[in-house]
This record gives structure tokens, C-alpha cells and sequence, in this order.
């Protein structure tokens, strides 16, 4: 099916290929006869081999012999001699039919079957293996037989690896041989074996053997992923830190219970404003983790008991593994300032998802207050329109540069952690830049600038962790522009990092991003992509208009988002904004003018929760349905998104999908909705 | 820029499944319940399925069952889980689900579960990960996931996950466009695609166009129309597929068809087949190209099908 070129037959060659047809279907009608008459002559077993000679695709070929092999070895007269030949002529069998297409899946299993009765030798199958590995260094087939020939006739790892090594020595364009390099350097990195213990000396050399292959020829292919896992064991460790909170250390504050976002009075750190009766503790981790419940986080205060704290994972319903995890304190009834502290880790029980303990107990504390109620709410009326382009933004007050500054450095968390002076990683990674910048001096190439970029992001977040500037996002964002030009094919990957660093470096433009301790302008800076949410957790009012998203992965982080804007934006599909089902304050969202109702194909269909990729969550009724009128087949996305939201405010003009029709149905889903498209309800 | 042949495509297609003595066909025998899926799923999505006699293709299916309750290739083959998926999506093709004894099918399948989640292909117990994207798929189409483990199954397809992100076919198998499409997909339909480095894996899909704009299956190989599913459902899957040139791979595999004769095959000038028929078309259409209904990127049918498993009444 591959490979052959097109060309018309010709009419003898027609002919050959009828007559071929018919001596090949009448093979397979006699060995129907054997196999269904459960015949194993000698005769009939040959016309097998005969067969699968001729077609080694044909499976049930394969299955027959086995009941062969099965029949004569469980004959009274059968001896180890007889077992042998029987045995050797099915390997013979299989070697003829891989000889034909040594891509077959039934031959290389029968081969499996037949050596697990323990016949042949380490030594025979090697050799077998080495024939065809010659053929096709790349033939995984091969490889996956190696794996089990090694494993099943115990070559050590040390052994294995010293194959991958000759096998890339004789051509370093083999990734396959690098691919198993990586599978053994784990296992023993994982077993500590002697030689493996540490990292540190391994790695640097490692990256001298990747590096002959990168650098001989920069447009293969082969070496990028392995130096991509090398720095990967260079920067990650192994056991997962906490990175961020909200509330950070140190905050203050102001709880206040109402939806009316009108010039209310606020302490000079941070207001919250919740309507829900409980406000969030957000934790956020450098990787995924499992395991954070009341014993393994303690949060001590005078309002609430730890122990009826429920921590919950923000990823999809039935995961219980999460890079953010949140839980709800309940908002005091008295007016004091009381102090609330949490020690993330003290027992043990949270686990990285790589199987890691959180090891490095932390701490943090914060205080909390209630704004006393000066109005009856029941008399207040929320109807009016909340924009985010407005005045709102500056209500809440600029904050002089200095204090915001103070609290971004409020965020760091009083971590026990490793010291950041992890010396050798620093060094691999500026020897690893040095070596970058060389290639890139000789030749212009795309992995070199993709390294060099992901080199330089790597070794500022590990150098300087607190710092309120990322020294070479500058260099860095260059380097992406210059990708996009020079591969033009892959344009998008280059311009979601490009965003991704934008972001990270917006710490720098303090003072003209923030418009106040709760609010944040992120409109027009040509985002394709959101990312920096551990830096921004303490954000209820985010404005995305007028970017280029067309996806928000990670903004289920953003626990106390209550206005969202993303007029103006890429989204393709209702689906994708399954991570605001988390945002259990969101009440005015803005999704106008995006292209939902334009495409076909949906990216996000199985990002979402829902039957198809039976992941709606327990925490709701299966037998729920539409209300009536609503037919759920036409309408599934915008039930099982908007169910749970408790918005009073949606926008949702300039999308194709917002006809009338649509928009009733809306309403139907979402009945406490007060506001759609500027228009009073209900 | 070349245009899709529809009605080429179509008569080509018609054409397979009628010679049955070309030797190209009788070395296919025994998958023919394969091509039954390749063919009638590729005239679905080009609006042709009205011109199949279906009850001619149903009596067909159901001579394959046997009685372990699996589906062989073709007449007289010994079952095996690979044609059990083709036989119940065709069926699903023609809404005609209810000819089946669920029950029956599902026990097979749950049957080739092993202790570690693995699923075997059959009772000689070659293991793939192929097969738990199958099994699940499977069931999942029947409504029944839950008569597997499918926590184990999860985890075992989990550790054939590599260093590059991709997924092989056993633990320790290198990464391959067909493999990871089974991982992902067996993922996606059981809700557990957090557990994809998404941008990790996304980049080495993306990595996959090559100049002509065609995608290959892993590193350093030839393009092929058929990655265009295997790697595109498989970025689609994960939300990445803006991180390709959606444009030039539509022109690669315009430039695969056989405008004459009809049919598409692996590269241009190739010689044309069923399969590389069926995936090149169901690339266009994830491609959103006009004209074809959408395929669902995990279940590999038209959505319409899968929308009406799911949430008609």
C-alpha cells in the first residue's frame, strides 16, 4: 500500500496479476479446509508457511500454526528433540516471511510466542535483529523486539546503551537509537545505578553526544527532542514546589459582600468581592500534583475548622491531579481582622505527577477582614451594565509604582526550598547558551535560535526567580520574531511563545498594565495565547479584548475573575471556554465578535466536560436534560458549558452562532441571566 | 491550487469494493472488514452513503461474527479485536447498532483486558496500544465503557508515554504518529487528556510538516497522506493544530489524488488505495475543507454519527 508508483497495468501484466490472484485464493481456500477442519499434517502445515510466504498479512495464518505448534507438542511422543524442530521451523517460517515484509506485525508476534517457550538464544535473536536493523536502522518493529529480547533474556541496561551508542556513532541521523538512549538513561537515572547516581555528571556529557549530532547537521531532526529532554533533567526538579498563592503572604484582605462595583471603599492592598458567602485559597504549583487535601495542608484561623476544608483540583472532572488546586474558607461573620495561616506540606501525601513527593514544607499567612454591610443589598438593584472599557478600571484607584512593586515581592513564598545556587544546572545551561551562540554564529538555523531562546527563558527563571525582570526576554522575544520569518510553516508555535514571554515580562510595564490592585488591561497586545497565571491570581477584572486568543488552557487558575472581557479575540468555539466553568465568581462576560459558529472542526470538543469524552463531572445529575424546547443535539456545547456558570452579564453579538434562536436557548440555560447583549431580561 | 475529485473519489471507491479478483484485493482479504470502514466512512463524509445497499453490508458484518462474540476480517478469518471496531462502526455508519447483541461484543472485549490494563488483539495476546484505543473506542460507541477497567487502562497507556511526549505501542516503543493518535484518542475518550504534555507533544506533531507541506510519522521519514489523520486528529485532539500550515497540507494531499482515475495515495504519483482514499479525505475534513461533513477527530466517524450516539433522546 505504500510506495509503489502509479502507472496503468498493462495488459499482460493484467493478466499476471489475474493469475497470481487465483493461484493466491486457492492457497487460502485449501487452508481455510485445514484450519476449519482443524487438520496439522504435516502437508497442511507446509501450505501454511506456503501462504504466509506469499502474505504474511494474512493473521489467521499465523494463529493456525500456533494451534500446530500447540498440537504436536502435546503429542505422548514428543521429546526435547522433536520440540526443537518443530520450534525451529516456525522461526524459519517467520525469517522467510519477514524476508517478504519485515513490517509484519503477525510475524514479529509469532516470533514472540515461539521464543517465549524458550528456545533460542540471546546470541541467535541479536544476530537476527542486527540483519535487520542494517536494513532499517529505523525499523521500530525491530527495536520493540530488541527491547524484548533484552529484557526477556536479561542484557543489562549498561550493555543497551552501549548499542544505541555504536548504532549512533555509525550515523547519528537515527532516532531511534536516541529515542531507546533516553528510555535506558531513565531507568538507570531511576534505579540510581552505579555509574547513574548523579546527574550533574552525566548530563554535561550527554550533551557533548547530542551536540555532534545537532551540530553536524542542524536541519535533522534526530537530536532535537533528545537535547530537549537533557535540558528538561537540567531544569526540572525532581520534587514539585509551590510557586504562588492567593492570598499571597503578607496580604491584607478586605472581604466585601456585595456585586456592586461602585466606588466602594478598600484597605490600600486588596478587595475581594464576593457574593458566594466564601472566598478561595489558591495554590499553585511548579507541576501537577495530587494528593493536597486537610492533612496535607493546614490552614489554621479562628473562622474556620481545617478539617472541613475540601481542596479541589482545577483540571478536568475525573483528574485528580492538578497544577492548581483551591479550597473555600467561609467568610467570617464578626468584623475582626483576624490572621489566617497555611503550611503547605508538613505531612506527607502530596505527590508530583512524575511520582515525586512534595518534600520542602511552606508556609504563608495572610490577614482578613469584612467590610462592614453600610447598605441593605436587598433594596439594590443590579442592573447596570458593567464595561469593562470604562471608569470602573480607574475607581479602584492607581497605585504608585512602588507599592505594587512591594507586592509582587509579597509573592514570594517563604519556601525551604533547594537553594536557587543549584550551581551545576546553572553552568550546563550557560555552557549549553555559549554553544548555542557559537552555532548560531557560524549558521543561521531554526533549532538554534529555538534553543537559544528556550536556553536563555530556562536559565532567567532559574537564576532569577524573584526578580521583577526577566533579563533577556528582550533577546528572547527577538528570537521568536526571527523564527516566524524564518519558518514560516510553524508561524503559530513561534507566535504562541512569543505571547507566552510577552507575558512573563509584563512585570516590567507595572504601571501601565495595572489600573488597580484587582484590575488588569491586557487588551491589544496581539496575544495568541494566555500564560504567567501564577503572577496573576490576584486579578477579578481582566481585560483581554482586541488580542488574537484562540484559547484560554490555564485561566481556570484566575479563581476571583468576576469580569472577563474577550471581545474581540479568536475563539473558535463555545467549547473552549470550558476553563470559566471553574470561575465559580464570574458574572460579566464579554465573548463578542469572536468566530464561534464559523468552523466545523472543533479543537477543544474533548477538552471539555462532557458524554463524548465521559468526563461530565459527579457533581452532576446524568439525568439531566435541556429544559424543554431545547433539543440537546443541537445544542450540547452551550448546555454543558454555560450550565454552571452564574453570570449576570453575558455579550455575546458578532459570533455566527448568535442568532436569535441561539440566544433563546441561552436563556433557557442560564435563567438567573439578567443582562445578554445590552438588553434587559426576565 | 487542485481541487478534491469528489465524484472521481466516489466512483473509485464504489470500484474496490465490486473487484474482488484483483490480487491487490485477495492479498486484503482477510482486512476486508477494514475497507469496509475506509470506504463507506470516506462516501459518508463526501455525502455518498445513500449509494451502498445496506443490507447487503449488514448480512455481510454479521457472517464475520463469531462466536466469541468478535468480528473477523472477512469470512471464515479468526476474530480479533481490529475488525471488531471496523464491523461496529460501520454499523454505526447506517444507525443500525440495534442488530447487535451488545452484550455479546462487550464481553469479547472486556475478555482481552490483562491485569495490567493492556488490552490484547486477540486470544494469542500480542499486545499494542492500538488496542486499548480500540477497545475503548469501541465500547464507547456501544455505551458500555464501564465493563473495562478503564483506570488501568488509562494507566497502562500512560506508561507507554515517552520523553518526547509522543506514545509507542508498548512501554518503551518509540514515539509514532499511529500510536500516538490510538493514545490520544483512548485518552480524549476517557477524559483524560491532562495527563498529554500538550505543548511537548504538540511541538513534535507540529514538527511533522515537512517542506511539501505533507506530513511524515516521526522524525526524518517521507510524508504520507495517511499521517494527515493520524497526526492531524491527534493535534486537533489537543487543541495544537494552528501550529501547523493548514493550507499546504491541504495542497499535499490535493496533489496525492488521482484525478483521472480517482482515488488518493501516500505521495503524488503513487499508486492509489482504499485507505490512503479514506484518510486523505477525512484530512481535508478536518482541515475544514468545504463540501465534506466533519469527522470527529477521536471516534474517526462522521460527527453527525457520534452526536447521535450521544445526545439524542
Amino acid at each position: 500500500m505504500h510506495g509503489r508508483p502509479r502507472k496503468a497495468p498493462k495488459p499482460e501484466e493484467e493478466a499476471a496479476s489475474v493469475a497470481k490472484a487465483q493461484k493466491l485464493r486457492a492457497l487460502q481456500t485449501q487452508f481455510f479446509s485445514f484450519h476449519h477442519n482443524k487438520i496439522y499434517t504435516k502437508e497442511a502445515v507446509e501450505l501454511s508457511a506456503k501462504l504466509l510466504e506469499i502474505n504474511p498479512e494474512s493473521y489467521t495464518a499465523w494463529n493456525y500454526r500456533k494451534l500446530a505448534v500447540e498440537h504436536y507438542l502435546s503429542q505422548p511422543d514428543c521429546n526435547p528433540d522433536l520440540i526443537k524442530s518443530v520450534l525451529d521451523d516456525e522461526l524459519r517460517v517467520v525469517e522467510n516471511a519477514l524476508r517478504q515484509n519485515f513490517k509484519s506485525y503477525g510475524a514479529w508476534h509469532h516470533r514472540k510466542w515461539v521464543i517465549s517457550k524458550g528456545h533460542s538464544s540471546v546470541d541467535n535473536e541479536l544476530r537476527l535483529l542486527d540483519k535487520f536493523q542494517k536494513a532499517d536502522s529505523r525499523n521500530f518493529h525491530a527495536w520493540n523486539y530488541r527491547r524484548f529480547v533484552a529484557e526477556s533474556m536479561k542484557r543489562s541496561e549498561q550493555d543497551e546503551l552501549k548499542y544505541t551508542e555504536d548504532m549512533i556513532y555509525k550515523n547519528f541521523s537515527n532516532y531511534s537509537a536516541w529515542h531507546n538512549r533516553s528510555v535506558l538513561l531513565s531507568a538507570l537515572f531511576e534505579k540510581k545505578a552505579e555509574g547513574f547516581l548523579s546527574k550533574e555528571k552525566v548530563l554535561p556529557e550527554e550533551y557533548e553526544f547530542i551536540h555532534q549530532a545537532i551540530f553536524t547537521d542542524p536541519d535533522d531532526q534526530s537530536g532535537w527532542f533528545y537535547h530537549l529532554w537533557l535540558l528538561d533533567q537540567t531544569v526540572t526538579t525532581d520534587s514539585p514546589l509551590l510557586a504562588s498563592s492567593w492570598p499571597g503572604h503578607g496580604y491584607d484582605v478586605l472581604l466585601v459582600e456585595d456585586r456592586c462595583y461602585n466606588g466602594s471603599a478598600f484597605s490600600p492592598f486588596t478587595a475581594l468581592h464576593s457574593d458566594s458567602g466564601s472566598f478561595p485559597i489558591v495554590l499553585y504549583f511548579n507541576q501537577p500534583v495530587g494528593g493536597v487535601s486537610s492533612s496535607t495542608v493546614t490552614v489554621e484561623c479562628g473562622f474556620n475548622k481545617n478539617e472541613d476544608l475540601l481542596w479541589k483540583p482545577l483540571s478536568a472532572s475525573n483528574s485528580q491531579t492538578a497544577r492548581v488546586w483551591v479550597a473555600h474558607l467561609k467568610i467570617p461573620s464578626s468584623d475582626l481582622h483576624s490572621t489566617v495561616e497555611v503550611s503547605v506540606g508538613h505531612s506527607k501525601g502530596i505527590i508530583s505527577t512524575r511520582g515525586f513527593e512534595y518534600s520542602h514544607p511552606s508556609m504563608f499567612s495572610f490577614k482578613v477582614r469584612v467590610q462592614p454591610m453600610e447598605r441593605d443589598f436587598s433594596q439594590v438593584s443590579v442592573a447596570e451594565s458593567i464595561s469593562l472599557r470604562e471608569e470602573n478600571f480607574k475607581i479602584y484607584g492607581t497605585q504608585s509604582e512602588e507599592s505594587i512593586i512591594n507586592s509582587f515581592n509579597q509573592l514570594s513564598i517563604k519556601n525551604g526550598h533547594e537553594s536557587t545556587a543549584s550551581n551545576w544546572r546553572s553552568e550546563a545551561l550557560a555552557k549549553e547558551i555559549e554553544c548555542f551562540r557559537e552555532l548560531l554564529s557560524l549558521m543561521d538555523c531554526k533549532i538554534g535560535k529555538l534553543t537559544l531562546a528556550r536556553l536563555l527563558m530556562a536559565y532567567d527563571v532559574m537564576s532569577y526567580p524573584f526578580a521583577n525582570k526577566l533579563v533577556h526576554s528582550e533577546e528572547v522575544l527577538e528570537l521568536y520574531s526571527d523564527l516566524m520569518k524564518l519558518d514560516p510553516t510553524h508561524y503559530q508555535y513561534y507566535k504562541d511563545e512569543h505571547s507566552m514571554v510577552l507575558l512573563q515580562k509584563y512585570k516590567d510595564s507595572v504601571s501601565s498594565a495595572i489600573c488597580g490592585p484587582i484590575c488588569l488591561r491586557l487588551n491589544n497586545l496581539s496575544l495568541s495565547r494566555m500564560g504567567a497565571f501564577e503572577k496573576l491570581l490576584w486579578v477579578q477584572m481582566l481585560d483581554l479584548s482586541d488580542n488574537e486568543l484562540q484559547s484560554i488552557e490555564g485561566l481556570e487558575a484566575m479563581q476571583l475573575l468576576s469580569c472577563l472581557s474577550l471581545r474581540n479575540n479568536k475563539l473558535r468555539s463555545l467549547t473552549a471556554l470550558e476553563p470559566l466553568r471553574k470561575l465559580k465568581l464570574l458574572r460579566v462576560l464579554d465573548i463578542s465578535y469572536n468566530q464561534i459558529g464559523d468552523h466545523s472542526i472543533d479543537t477543544t470538543r474533548y477538552l471539555c466536560s462532557s458524554p463524548l469524552s465521559h468526563s461530565v463531572g459527579s457533581e452532576s445529575n446524568k439525568d439531566e436534560t435541556v429544559t424543554s424546547g431545547v433539543a440537546l443535539i443541537d445544542n450540547w456545547e452551550a448546555f454543558y458549558i454555560f450550565k454552571d456558570f452564574n453570570l449576570n452579564q453575558l455579550d455575546i453579538v458578532g459570533n455566527t452562532i448568535a442568532d436569535e434562536k441561539f440566544k433563546s436557548v441561552l436563556v433557557k440555560i442560564m435563567p438567573k441571566l439578567k443582562q445578554l447583549d445590552g438588553k434587559l431580561l426576565g | 491550487m487542485a481541487e478534491l475529485a469528489v465524484d472521481k473519489h466516489f466512483k473509485y471507491i464504489l470500484s474496490v469494493e465490486k473487484n474482488k479478483d484483483s490480487f491487490e484485493s485477495v492479498v486484503m482479504d482477510h482486512l476486508r472488514m477494514n475497507g469496509a470502514y475506509w470506504g463507506l466512512t470516506a462516501l459518508d463524509l463526501l455525502g455518498k452513503l445513500d449509494s451502498v445497499n445496506v443490507d447487503e453490508v449488514i448480512s455481510w458484518i454479521l457472517k464475520c461474527q463469531r462466536e466469541s462474540g468478535g468480528f473477523s476480517g472477512n469470512i471464515g478469518y479468526d476474530p480479533h479485536i481490529l475488525y471488531t471496531l471496523s464491523a461496529v462502526q460501520v454499523l454505526a455508519l447506517f444507525n443500525k447498532l440495534d442488530v447487535l447483541d451488545i452484550d455479546k461484543v462487550a464481553t469479547y472485549i472486556t475478555g482481552l483486558q490483562n491485569e495490567d490494563g493492556s488490552f490484547s488483539g486477540d486470544m494469542w495476546g500480542e499486545v499494542d496500544t492500538r488496542f486499548s484505543y480500540i477497545a475503548i473506542c469501541c465500547l464507547s460507541i456501544l455505551c458500555c465503557l464501564d465493563k473495562i477497567n478503564v483506570e488501568k487502562a488509562v494507566s497502562y497507556i500512560l506508561s507507554c508515554k515517552n520523553l518526547d511526549g509522543g506514545f509507542g505501542c508498548t512501554p518503551g516503543g518509540e514515539s509514532h504518529a499511529g500510536q500516538i493518535f490510538c493514545c490520544v484518542g483512548a485518552l480524549a475518550l476517557t477524559g483524560s487528556l491532562h495527563y498529554v504534555d500538550k505543548d511537548l507533544l504538540g511541538w513534535w506533531l507540529c514538527e511533522r510538516q515537512v517542506k511539501s507541506g505533507g506530513l511524515n510519522g516521526r522524525p526524518e521519514k517521507l510524508p504520507d497522506v495517511c499521517y494527515s489523520w493520524w497526526v492531524l486528529s491527534s493535534l486537533i485532539m489537543i487543541d495544537r493544530v494552528h501550529w501547523i500550515d493548514k493550507e499546504k497540507l491541504v495542497k499535499f494531499i490535493l496533489d496525492c489524488q488521482d484525478v483521472e482515475n480517482g482515488g488518493i495515495s501516500d505521495r503524488p504519483d503513487d499508486a492509489v488505495d482504499v485507505y490512503h482514499t479514506y484518510f486523505g479525505v477525512a484530512g481535508l475534513s478536518l482541515l475544514n475543507y468545504p463540501g465534506l461533513k466533519a469527522i470527529d477527530p477521536a471516534y474517526a466517524l462522521p460527527v453527525d454519527v457520534v452526536n447521535r450516539i450521544f445526545f439524542s433522546g
